[in-house]
């Protein structure tokens, strides 16, 4: 039916020639257009519906003194799902902290929350199939997993400031009762506020899709950045880590990388890197955690997301 | 009326100031609005920020902000 539709518009109403490289550039453009932001609607909706069962403070009481590894499978799946906002990340680092959420644990949530979202899982699907969604969800879990669990079992907590132990939470921290009605109402409106943010990411991301397809070299970054130079994966991490973008933000760049031939691991890598580790982020965090806790954090990170982007590199 | 808005200062909670400054002048009511960065005074309302103090109460907290008309209603029920 969307395929009809987009033939519609292209030959009937813009009534552009059949064959020719642009008609077939705005088919695509209106057909990608449509499917991903009809995804996407549907998908914010389903999490947003999902998301209002754990916001922060129930999410703090299910990870409170929970059993390292257990806890840090909990915490990197809770950080799909609760409402999170990169400027609120160090009041819920010690509102975790606080609640006896172990440092290891807390460290899962945090990695997890902006690297794995609905929206990079629906653009990554959309634009380039469930199996890479898929993929990208499954090693980010991983990554948050694997980050927290080794920095749980180093024992850091002599690196966190120490104010943090000594802020006390005040009470009314009531989590407000929400029957189904209020449910639907925050899905739809958190559908509205993210769809509102995102969309302009994501025609630049259709729109470079369709340009690149037709009209850049194919083999352009391949020669300098494919699947044959063994140092593409830190390269590309390394590119990722001081580069600050949400996963919405970061599409179009993964977009055209893709489409230049660069390999998946190497691309997911620059995604995970952007997403998870940022300059901004660090400087934000510098508030609760001492240098070498955020040196140790930045470390564990690069290592990990690099080893996932080889590892995708030799078996894809 | 004391209204407070929590955040460390990102653009949401700037976001949440500018409706709550709005919502004090079309509800044509005397507020007093103040941001509170600290972090300790944060985290005795909330973790999740941008929040919401109306006369010491959380009224809101975290994302997605509420609309001009549902901030009037806070700030209104506490008036």
């Amino acid at each position: 039916m969307l395929h009809e539709f987009s033939s519609l518009v292209t030959y009937n109403w813009l009534s552009l020639a059949p064959d020719s490289k642009l008609a077939a550039a705005v088919e695509f453009f209106i057909y990608d257009t449509i499917k991903i932001f009809l995804l996407l609607m549907i998908i914010i909706f389903a999490v947003s519906f999902i998301r209002s069962y754990f916001p922060p403070e129930r999410t703090k009481k299910i990870l409170s003194h929970k059993k390292e590894f257990i806890g840090n499978i909990l915490a990197a799946l809770l950080g799909i799902v609760t409402p999170f906002c990169s400027c609120s990340a160090v009041p819920l680092f010690i509102g975790f902290i606080e609640a006896g959420v172990p440092l290891g644990v807390t460290f899962s949530f945090l990695i997890s929350s902006p690297m794995v979202n609905e929206v990079a899982v629906v653009l990554l699907w959309g634009l380039f199939g469930w199996k890479i969604a898929a993929l990208y969800l499954g090693t980010g879990l991983f990554v948050a997993l694997i980050g927290g669990f080794i920095i749980g079992r180093l024992k850091l907590e002599k690196w966190v400031q120490e104010y943090v132990y000594k802020i006390r939470i005040g009470e009314g921290q009531e989590i407000a009762k929400q029957v189904f009605k209020d449910r639907l109402q925050y899905a739809k409106w958190n559908t509205i506020d993210i769809v509102k943010k995102v969309w302009p990411y994501i025609i630049v991301a259709i729109g470079i899709g369709g340009f690149i397809h037709g009209y850049v070299p194919q083999d352009f970054l391949v020669k300098y950045a494919g699947p044959q130079n063994p140092f593409a994966v830190p390269i590309a991490v390394a590119l990722g880590v001081p580069l600050y973008s949400n996963a919405a933000g970061v599409i179009p760049i993964v977009y055209a990388l893709m489409e230049k031939g660069l390999s998946t691991g190497t691309v997911l890598a620059f995604m995970m890197a952007v997403t998870a580790l940022s300059l901004p982020e660090m400087i934000i965090l510098r508030k609760v955690l001492k240098v070498p806790l955020l040196a140790v954090f930045v470390g564990i990170m690069t290592v990990t997301i690099t080893a996932v982007g080889y590892l995708f590199n030799a078996i894809l | 009326m004391e209204i407070k808005i929590l955040g460390p200062g990102c653009a949401n909670c700037h976001t949440m100031e500018k409706l709550a400054q709005t919502a004090v002048r079309e509800l044509r009511i005397e507020a007093r609005i103040e941001k509170i960065a600290d972090l300790q005074e944060i985290m005795k309302y909330t973790m999740s920020t941008p929040g919401l103090v109306v006369n010491g109460k959380l009224k809101h907290s975290g994302k997605p902000l509420p609309s001009l008309e549902k901030v009037k209603e806070m700030i209104k029920t506490e008036g």
